[in-house]
């Protein structure tokens, strides 16, 4: 808490720098908005896999499954894909499915906490490295099932993915059009900026205010010691599946909003290595600390696309025996190895509290 | 008007394959007391407090709590109906600092959930404010509150100890259950929880107490039931209790001619 309150406390300047930063990075291109935009995304993404694994302390791998959810629910109601393949729905909704922005995120972050709900219930049981490896599982069924489902009726369209998925439209205004203020026009990217700075904040605000409640504390006493909060009355079932499902609608919305992002959603955005990129980045940035969580999506979602700026030279100076795809995830390993040497708790870990020693002494005294 | 039981238990019963643990057990509480249970090693102490917290479940026996029929099936259940317990081997939540530890055992005895911890209304403030004084209150009644922002993996042993017992109470419990509290304790920490034990006994709070320590037993139980390899073999005061030739043979063996 009290370390918010230090990232809070210039507020004013970080939302500034924050809202600024587009207009700093114009410049150099839209790539450089672009791959913000993305890390608000997965910062999302590390926000909801923090009350999981932070805050309740159930390790889960498969948590991209919820971001595909998401991702698919959006591909799904706001493309021409199902009324192509199903003419019934075609004739249900003659002008084709368009849902908006509000009536997506409530539904993007319901259906994922079903989700959340339904893939967390077979796992009660199981804790530390057997939880990891049927969540793992799970991760995969969701991706395999995206895959798959374009037989005998085709509802994903399988490896194909679904394509021209409707742009966010806020206040009538699609967000795939630069806005056009008369002064200065906003290209596209920057608007969807601050669509997903604005999630981010509101995000930041609920895990905040749930880190400091009733439900947040259960939660951690839940990951302190299970036994205990079960002698304590704590209901460890409902609590567990509650932050399975809480943790999941971050995923869900994340997922909706990528796919109105890129206008194009198929299973290999979902793999394995996403769930671990994002374990990575909240075990990184500081478990159950969300300044932590945060600077560790940040960099971990960043920094691979400011590497293929470095990767490029290096790869002249190799005569392109290094591949840019293989070096960036050397660089990143190294980077993670390094992490784990020298600050095992996070790069950005809860503070200790070390500031109140002194009542200590007056104790003894 | 509550009755002066606070629990009644009567023939419990538990087996581990071969072994009998416990054998037709019977124990009862009145308001109030400093209740003993006592007995040499593997004497099913441990196993019998483990049945009526619900960690095990009996094969058979009858429970009555507070004048309520009492089944100890769900851990989680047990604290709601009224006991709170200790453990030997001290389980806190570690990185959670000592006031976190006891608002968290608040959550049975409070409501709020999820809308209101996100929208803050004014119930969840209400509510979470209340926690804390609660929380802070029972922290000064066991002598840690200058503690309650340390972690409690920090905590001296002893005061691990304290913190504990404050968590328990934190729970509202019709009975309090210590589970070997004195273990591991050197001779002040001893005298010092003798202390807060007595002090509870004063505010009218009912104690089961397990331990091994036989003179701390003898000296703070009002009652005391001695266990030996499954059964009851001696109940009433602790004086009368130390008189027993079939205490004194459980804990001393019998003399070889």
């Amino acid at each position: 808490m009290l370390n918010t309150h230090a990232l809070f406390g210039n507020r004013w300047l970080l939302a500034s720098a924050l809202l600024l930063l587009p207009f700093v990075l114009q410049p150099f291109g839209n790539a450089w908005i672009r791959i913000a935009d993305m890390s608000l995304l997965y910062v999302l993404l590390a926000l909801g896999l923090n009350i999981v694994v932070g805050y309740a302390g159930l390790l889960d791998l498969g948590y991209v499954a919820f971001f595909a959810v998401g991702a698919y629910l959006f591909g799904l109601l706001a493309s021409p894909h199902l009324t192509d393949a199903f003419p019934w729905i075609a004739t249900l909704f003659s002008d084709g499915l368009h849902l908006s922005l509000w009536m997506v995120l409530p539904l993007a972050a319901g259906v994922a906490a079903l989700f959340g709900i339904v893939l967390g219930a077979p796992t009660l049981k199981l804790r530390g490295d057997y939880l990891a490896i049927v969540t793992l599982g799970f991760g995969e069924i969701i991706r395999v099932f995206l895959n798959n489902l374009d037989q005998p009726v085709n509802i994903t369209n399988g490896p194909k993915g679904i394509g021209s998925i409707d742009a966010v439209s806020v206040f009538g205004h699609p967000l795939s059009k630069r806005l056009d203020l008369g002064f200065m026009e906003i290209p596209s990217v920057t608007l969807y900026y601050y669509l997903f700075l604005l999630l981010v904040v509101v995000s930041v605000l609920v895990c905040h205010r749930l880190e400091n409640s009733r439900i947040g504390r259960a939660w951690m006493a839940i990951r302190e010691d299970e036994i205990a909060a079960k002698a304590m009355g704590l209901n460890t079932r409902n609590l567990k599946l509650m932050a399975f499902g809480m943790g999941a609608t971050f995923g869900g919305i994340s997922g909706a909003m990528f796919a109105a992002f890129q206008g194009f959603v198929s299973p290999e955005s979902f793999s394995l290595m996403e769930s671990v990129m994002i374990v990575a980045m909240v075990v990184l940035g500081g478990l159950g600390h969300l300044p932590g969580v945060i600077l560790g999506a940040v960099l971990l979602a960043a920094l691979p696309e400011a590497l293929r700026y470095v990767a490029g030279p290096l790869q002249e100076m190799t005569g392109g025996r290094l591949d840019a795809a293989i070096l960036r995830q050397l660089l990143i390993s190294l980077a993670m190895v390094g992490v784990m040497l020298w600050r095992p708790s996070g790069l950005w870990p809860k503070p200790e509290h070390g500031k109140r020693l002194q009542s200590v002494e007056g104790h003894d005294a | 008007m509550l009755s002066q039981h606070v629990l009644q238990v009567a023939g419990v019963s538990k087996r581990f394959g071969g072994l009998q643990a416990l054998n037709d057990v019977h124990l009862n509480i009145e308001r109030g007391q400093v209740y003993g249970l006592i007995g040499p090693n593997g004497a099913g102490k441990t196993t019998f407090f483990n049945v009526i917290t619900g960690l095990y479940p009996a094969d058979s026996g009858s429970f009555v709590l507070a004048d309520q029929p009492y089944q100890p099936k769900d851990v989680h259940l047990v604290a709601k109906a009224g006991i709170a317990r200790t453990f030997q081997n001290i389980r806190l939540f570690a990185d959670m600092t000592a006031l976190e530890n006891v608002m968290v055992a608040r959550h049975v005895r409070t409501h709020s959930g999820l809308l209101g911890a996100i929208f803050r209304t004014k119930s969840f403030k209400q509510e979470e404010k209340e926690i804390a004084e609660r929380a802070h209150e029972l922290l000064a009644y066991v002598g840690i509150d200058t503690l309650a922002d340390i972690k409690a993996r920090t905590l001296s042993y002893g005061d691990q100890r304290r913190l504990e017992i404050a968590r328990a109470l934190a729970t509202d419990p019709q009975l309090l259950a210590l589970d070997e509290p004195a273990a591991g304790m050197n001779a002040t920490e001893k005298v010092q929880l003798r202390a807060l034990i007595d002090k509870i006994r004063h505010d009218h709070r009912t104690v089961l107490l397990i331990e091994h320590d036989v003179k701390l037993v003898m000296g703070l139980c009002d009652r005391v039931t001695v266990l030996d390899e499954g059964q009851v073999i001696a109940e009433g005061t602790p004086a009368h209790v130390q008189r027993d030739a079939r205490v004194m043979q459980a804990y001393l063996g019998t003399a070889q001619v």
